[in-house]
């Protein structure tokens, strides 16, 4: 079998396991690809890809490999059909004395041209007399003038796998797939505290107490029923947007998502805020004035009991967190701002998408931050140590 | 082994597939593993098993999956409580624990004589584990019910479509074992092959001024929900009776509540279609 495309699979970032790879295997032994390369190409996708994610990479991938195959035995390359098929220009350039000359030449000799061009030719022309390409005098390609010669690319049916892969159609579902969501939800698992005490319908029957309870009636049926039993635990996260947090967007949405689909918080409040905190938050990413709400106001709102999650990468300006005169900081030091908000609830961390050394120096803020706030550096490994300390009893 | 009578899905009249996603249908069948379908709302995901049935002459088993959906839930429910209550009123057949477990949707399929299809309906919507928890039971079809002690394997294997909406990731290990394909939006000439299976006396240039806006809508950056297939086979229901000139259809987008289902939407069509109009 071809093994070596299961290795370059792999090579390009596939995660191919051995499982879908003998079940391709078995799909092949039935016949399931037929002698069609397109229903080939089509059935490997199924089998070895699991995410629209991967099917860009596929595609690539699938297009090297059998380029490779497809120049070591005289076929065509996808890329150079692809140029014949969408010709650039229509050319009026017939020629009386190229097209006696090439009347003049054998199939043999035709074929024989055509490798030696193949070699040769690594562009698109088109509407020329020598290369391969589409409305021109040679010998090769589709829509020319020359009287005789190799039709290139066009309706030809061979190959068409190759081309539809080449579309390269799944490019947007491309994702650095590096963090994954789930393995985040699986971090923010750690985060649950169970207990009955909840607003629910009896609805679980306790075996213990219905023995009880019939028995106390004398053997008469007391059935009893219980609430089930549910994570009571209520999330604020907070997150900083904007400005210096630009580099770290996609790892942040990534917590995000996993964060707010996870819906096994009994309650969830996100607002941001840019920088640092001061007299605002901020219900959307925007950080614009209308979608702002006082921040005693949010206080107010939520008890104690919520944990705070504050998003952010302590990067900013000395004076904005340090100085009482900064504008919107309203006569109290930035940091203040923050310690007032971090005492206000029982559990507070600070996730940090950027370890702090990025730059050249680490940022005085930074340094000043991490004082203060139990501060973890991004990755899915501390999230689950932050989770487990937003948990723990103080 | 000897093979067994080849069927094969070749779409049917109620139902346009993409050649893809007939021989991924195809080929979940033959190598008898689960399919699993992804793609936009409204894609036609449902009612690509319902069709699969049709075409095979076979029954369909819908389990709907909910939030707090369990995976025994589909395999078997024992009703302790019913059988308290018998005991109680010396009911019959109390001692017959079988009389109280009833079989799933899962556990129905693997009964079923005949092969059946089975749809699992929208994974992602239930916990995150629970995929894991049927790894065994879609691997191997069988189950064991330890009230009773009683096997349930499969008489026949029944084909397996699961659907995701992509709420949630899956886990890896669930993944290998399924056959993936993802559903993309049709493109224009397969979206009117869909139309005409819904309307096929659809006046053509009615037809035409509709599926130029709705794609025109779909392509706005603005729009957070992209109108779906059925949001556009309803559209054209509301377009023909209202007789709208049809040149208008283009220019105006009449009805456009039934495309789109946020307020920020509209809003965002109202604004594209102002820009539009002074470009021209």
């Amino acid at each position: 079998m071809f093994t070596g495309f299961f290795y370059y699979l792999r090579s390009c970032g596939l995660k191919v396991s051995l499982q879908e790879w003998l079940m391709l295997c078995e799909a092949l032994d039935k016949g399931l690809a037929g002698a069609s390369f397109l229903r080939f190409y089509q059935l490997c996708r199924a089998v070895l890809v699991k995410s629209e994610a991967d099917y860009d990479k596929f595609d690539t991938a699938f297009v090297q490999y059998f380029q490779e195959i497809a120049k070591g035995s005289d076929e065509m390359p996808a890329d150079l059909l692809k140029w014949l098929d969408s010709p650039g220009q229509t050319p009026n350039n017939y020629d009386e004395e190229i097209a006696q000359l090439n009347s003049l030449l054998t199939p043999e000799e035709i074929e024989q041209m055509l490798r030696e061009r193949m070699q040769e030719q690594d562009s698109e022309h088109n509407g020329g007399s020598y290369w391969i390409g589409t409305g021109g005098m040679s010998t090769f390609g589709n829509a020319g003038n020359s009287p005789t010669g190799i039709r290139v690319g066009g309706k030809s049916m061979h190959h068409r796998a190759l081309r539809v892969a080449g579309e390269r159609k799944y490019r947007d579902f491309t994702k650095d797939r590096a963090l994954d969501i789930r393995q985040f939800q699986l971090a923010l698992r750690h985060l649950r505290q169970y207990s009955n005490r909840t607003d629910e319908e009896k609805t679980e029957l306790n075996a213990e107490k219905t023995a009880d309870a019939t028995a106390d009636n004398a053997g008469t049926l007391d059935l009893v029923y219980e609430r089930p039993r549910r994570n009571t635990v209520k999330v604020v996260m907070m997150m900083d947007s904007g400005g210096s947090m630009e580099y770290y967007s996609k790892l942040c949405s990534t917590l995000f998502q996993a964060v707010s689909k996870s819906n096994r918080f009994k309650d969830l409040k996100i607002y941001y805020f840019h920088n640092c905190i001061y007299t605002h938050l901020y219900t959307t990413p925007s950080c614009s004035y209308a979608h702002s709400v006082p921040v005693d106001t949010v206080l107010r709102t939520l008890n104690r009991d919520y944990k705070l999650i504050l998003v952010g990468d302590a990067e900013m300006a000395p004076y904005e967190l340090l100085s009482d005169r900064y504008p919107s900081a309203g006569g109290v030091r930035g940091l203040d701002h923050l310690l007032h908000v971090r005492d206000h609830f029982s559990h507070c961390v600070w996730l940090n998408p950027s370890k702090g050394d990025d730059y050249w120096y680490i940022p005085e803020s930074y340094t000043a931050i991490q004082k203060e706030f139990d501060m973890y550096y991004l990755t899915v490994e501390n999230l689950t140590k932050a989770m487990k300390k937003l948990i723990a009893a103080r | 082994m000897s093979a067994p009578a080849k069927q094969e899905f070749k779409g049917s009249n109620e139902y346009v597939a993409s050649q893809e996603l007939l021989s991924a249908v195809n080929i979940a069948m033959t190598l008898e593993k689960p399919l699993l379908l992804k793609g936009e709302p409204g894609t036609g995901k449902t009612m690509l098993a319902q069709s699969v049935a049709n075409s095979l002459g076979a029954k369909l088993y819908i389990w709907n999956i909910k939030s707090t959906t369990k995976a025994q839930d589909g395999l078997y429910v024992y009703d302790v409580v019913q059988r308290l209550y018998d005991s109680q009123f010396g009911g019959e057949g109390v001692d017959n624990i079988e009389k109280y477990v009833h079989l799933g949707q899962v556990g129905e399929a693997f009964e079923s004589e005949d092969r059946c299809i089975l749809l699992i309906d929208e994974i992602d919507k239930a916990d995150l584990e629970f995929p894991n928890d049927l790894l065994w039971e879609l691997d191997q079809m069988e189950f064991t019910i330890p009230q009773t002690g009683r096997t349930v394997k499969a008489k026949q294997r029944p084909v397996i479509i699961i659907t995701s909406n992509a709420e949630k990731e899956l886990p890896d290990a669930f993944l290998r074992r399924c056959i993936f394909h993802y559903i993309d939006f049709p493109e224009e000439d397969l979206m009117r092959r869909i139309i005409a299976v819904h309307y096929p006396k659809l006046e053509q240039r009615l037809l035409d001024q509709a599926i130029a806006a709705f794609y025109w809508v779909r392509s706005l950056p603005s729009i957070q929900k992209k109108p779906s297939t059925s949001e556009l086979i309803d559209w054209i229901r509301a377009l023909t009776y209202s007789g709208i000139p049809y040149d208008e259809i283009q220019r105006q987008i009449p009805f456009a509540g039934v495309l789109l289902k946020k307020n920020e939407d509209l809003d965002a069509l109202e604004k594209a279609k102002e820009r539009r109009a002074r470009k021209f």
